[in-house]
C-alpha cells in the first residue's frame, strides 16, 4: 500500500475526529446550559458516543495501541456516571417541579 | 482491493459523521429534554455505528476488527438503557422549559 | 495547517471551555455534569500525547469515579447548601486566587515549553532494562519494578484516605453499613443494566489488569472498572454495602498492601534488597502483586463512593 494512501486516510481520519470533536462541543453547550438535570444527564451520553467515536477515530489515524480499550473502559464509565446522575437527581432537595430539580 | 476497502471506508465514516452533525443540530433546536434526548441516543448511536463500520477495514489485526465491534455493542447496550433511565427521570422531574 | 494541530487546539479550546464552566456554574449539579465532561474529555488530549496508560486512567478515575464521589458529597451537602453560599468569598479575593492560579499554569507552561531538546529523561535506560523485569509495558515496569515502593505507598495512602471517609460518621454507627445507595424508586431498566454490564465490565476490569503487562493498562485502571460495576449493583438496588466493620471486609481492604510488603520484606531474603524481586521470577510476583492490588483497590474504591457508616451495627 503506497505511503501517500495511508498518510492521507490518516490525515481524513484525523478530519473526520475534529469535525466530530466539534459537534460534541456543541452538544455539549447545549447539553450543560439545559434548563433541566435531565438535560445535564446527557452529558456523559453525549461522550459516550461522541467522544468514543473520535477516541477511535483517532486510534486508527496516528495508529495506537489500546485506543479501542480506553474506548471500552469510557463506555463504561460514561454509562456509570450517567446512572449516578439520575441518582443524584432524583434525590429530592427542596423539590420545586417548576424549576426541574433546581438546575 | 485495497483502494474498494479505503473508499469504503471513507464513505461510512463520512456517512457517520454526518450523523453525528445531525444529532449536534437536533440538541441544539429541539425544544423538549425528552426530544433533545431522543436526537442525542438515535443519532449519535447510528453515527458511531458507521464509524465503526468505515474503521473495520482499516484494523491492523483481526482480533482488533473483532474488539471494535464489541466496543460498538457495548456502547449499544449502555447507552439504549441508560436513556431510557434518563427520559424516566426526565418524565419524573416535571415539565420543564 | 494539518488536521492533526486543528484536532489538538480543538481539544485544547475545548477542555479549557469546560474547565471555566465547571469553575463558572452557580449550582453543584451543573458544574459536576462539567467536570465529568471534562475529565472524559483529557482522556482525549492523553491519547493526543501518546500516553494510553494515563489515558485509561484518566477515562476511568476523572471521568467516573471522581465525579460519582463529588456527586455523592453535593447530595450530602445539599442540607448546608444555604449556608455555604452566604459564605461565599469576595470578587476581589476570587479574582486574586485566579491571578495566582494562572501564574503558577503560566510557570508550569513556560518551564514545559523551555525545556532543552531532547528533554532530560531516563525512559532509554528504563527501556533498555525493561527485560529483566519480565514486563514489556514500561509504565508497568516503572510502576511495579523500578518504583514498587511508590506503589506500594500509594496503596496505603489509598486506605488512609478510606479510614478518612470512615471517620465521618458518628461513633454510634461505626462499624455499620454505610447509606443504600440504591435508586429511590424501581426502575426497570436500571435493574436490567445492574445484572448486565456488571459481569462484562468485570471481564474488563480483569482483561485490563492482565493485559497492562505487556500494553496499555494496569492494576489501577482495571481496579477502577471493578469497583464502578460493584457501585452499579448497588445503585440498582442488588447488593447492598457491607456493614464497614466486618472481618472479611477489611481483610480485602488490606489485602494487597499486605501482600505487597510482604513480597517486599521477602524480598531481603530472596534477592538482597526491600523490594527486590528474584531474577527470573519478577514477572509471576509482579502479576501477583498485581492480582492483590486489583481486589483491594476495588474494595477501597467502591467503599470511598459508598461513605460512611450511616446506621448502627446489626447484632
Amino acid at each position: 500500500m503506497p505511503a501517500e494512501v495511508i498518510a492521507a486516510m490518516a490525515e481524513f481520519l484525523l478530519a473526520v475526529a475534529g469535525f466530530v470533536l466539534a459537534t460534541v462541543a456543541l452538544g455539549l453547550v447545549r447539553v450543560l446550559r439545559g434548563p433541566a438535570d435531565a438535560d445535564r444527564m446527557m452529558a456523559p451520553q453525549l461522550l459516550g458516543t461522541g467522544g468514543i467515536a473520535a477516541l477511535l477515530l483517532l486510534g486508527a489515524a496516528t495508529g495506537m495501541p489500546g485506543a479501542i480499550d480506553v474506548a471500552l473502559t469510557l463506555t463504561l464509565l460514561a454509562a456509570f456516571a450517567s446512572v449516578a446522575f439520575v441518582k443524584g437527581a432524583s434525590e429530592p432537595a427542596d423539590s420545586d417541579p417548576n424549576e426541574g430539580g433546581g438546575g | 482491493m485495497s483502494l474498494i476497502l479505503d473508499a469504503f471506508t471513507v464513505v461510512a465514516v463520512s456517512l457517520g459523521a454526518v450523523f453525528f452533525l445531525a444529532g449536534a443540530v437536533g440538541l441544539l433546536r429541539f425544544p423538549d429534554t425528552l426530544t433533545r434526548l431522543h436526537a442525542l441516543t438515535k443519532a449519535d448511536n447510528v453515527g458511531l455505528g458507521l464509524v465503526v463500520l468505515g474503521l473495520l477495514p482499516q484494523a491492523e489485526r483481526p482480533l482488533a476488527a473483532v474488539k471494535l465491534v464489541v466496543a460498538w455493542l457495548l456502547v449499544q447496550l449502555a447507552s439504549g438503557t441508560v436513556s431510557q433511565l434518563i427520559a424516566r427521570a426526565a418524565r419524573r422531574a416535571g415539565p420543564s422549559a | 495547517m494539518t488536521f492533526a494541530l486543528a484536532v489538538d487546539c480543538g481539544l485544547v479550546v475545548l477542555v479549557l471551555g469546560m474547565a471555566i464552566w465547571t469553575i463558572a456554574a452557580r449550582t453543584t449539579f451543573p458544574a459536576v455534569a462539567g467536570f465529568v465532561a471534562y475529565g472524559l474529555l483529557l482522556t482525549l488530549v492523553w491519547m493526543r500525547l501518546a500516553a494510553p496508560d494515563v489515558a485509561l486512567t484518566e477515562a476511568a478515575i476523572g471521568g467516573g469515579l471522581t465525579g460519582v464521589l463529588l456527586l455523592g458529597a453535593t447530595s450530602r451537602l445539599r442540607a448546608t447548601a444555604q449556608s455555604a453560599a452566604a459564605e461565599r468569598p469576595s470578587a476581589p479575593f476570587r479574582l486574586i486566587v485566579a491571578g495566582l492560579c494562572t501564574l503558577i499554569s503560566a510557570a508550569i507552561a513556560a518551564v514545559v515549553l523551555l525545556l532543552p531538546d531532547p528533554a532530560p529523561t531516563l525512559a532509554p535506560e528504563a527501556g533498555a532494562k525493561l527485560s529483566l523485569t519480565g514486563v514489556g509495558n514500561a509504565v508497568t515496569a516503572v510502576l511495579l519494578a523500578y518504583r514498587a515502593l511508590d506503589t506500594l505507598l500509594e496503596s496505603a495512602v489509598l486506605l488512609l484516605a478510606l479510614v478518612g471517609v470512615w471517620s465521618l460518621a458518628p461513633d454510634r454507627f461505626w462499624g455499620g453499613a454505610p447509606r443504600s445507595l440504591a435508586l429511590r424508586y424501581r426502575d426497570g431498566s436500571l435493574s436490567l443494566l445492574g445484572q448486565v454490564l456488571p459481569p462484562i465490565g468485570i471481564v474488563l476490569g480483569v482483561y485490563i489488569v492482565w493485559v497492562g503487562a505487556d500494553a496499555p493498562g494496569g492494576k489501577f485502571q482495571g481496579a477502577t472498572i471493578i469497583a464502578a460495576m460493584w457501585v452499579l449493583t448497588m445503585m440498582a438496588g442488588l447488593q447492598n454495602p457491607p456493614e464497614l466493620g466486618r472481618a472479611w471486609v477489611r481483610l480485602i481492604l488490606v489485602a494487597g498492601a499486605a501482600f505487597f510488603l510482604a513480597a517486599g520484606i521477602a524480598g531481603f531474603w530472596l534477592a538482597g534488597a526491600f523490594l527486590a524481586y528474584p531474577p527470573g521470577f519478577a514477572k509471576p510476583l509482579i502479576v501477583a502483586i498485581e492480582a492483590a492490588l486489583t481486589l483491594s483497590v476495588a474494595a477501597t474504591l467502591g467503599l470511598l463512593v459508598a461513605g460512611p457508616s450511616a446506621r448502627p451495627v446489626r447484632t
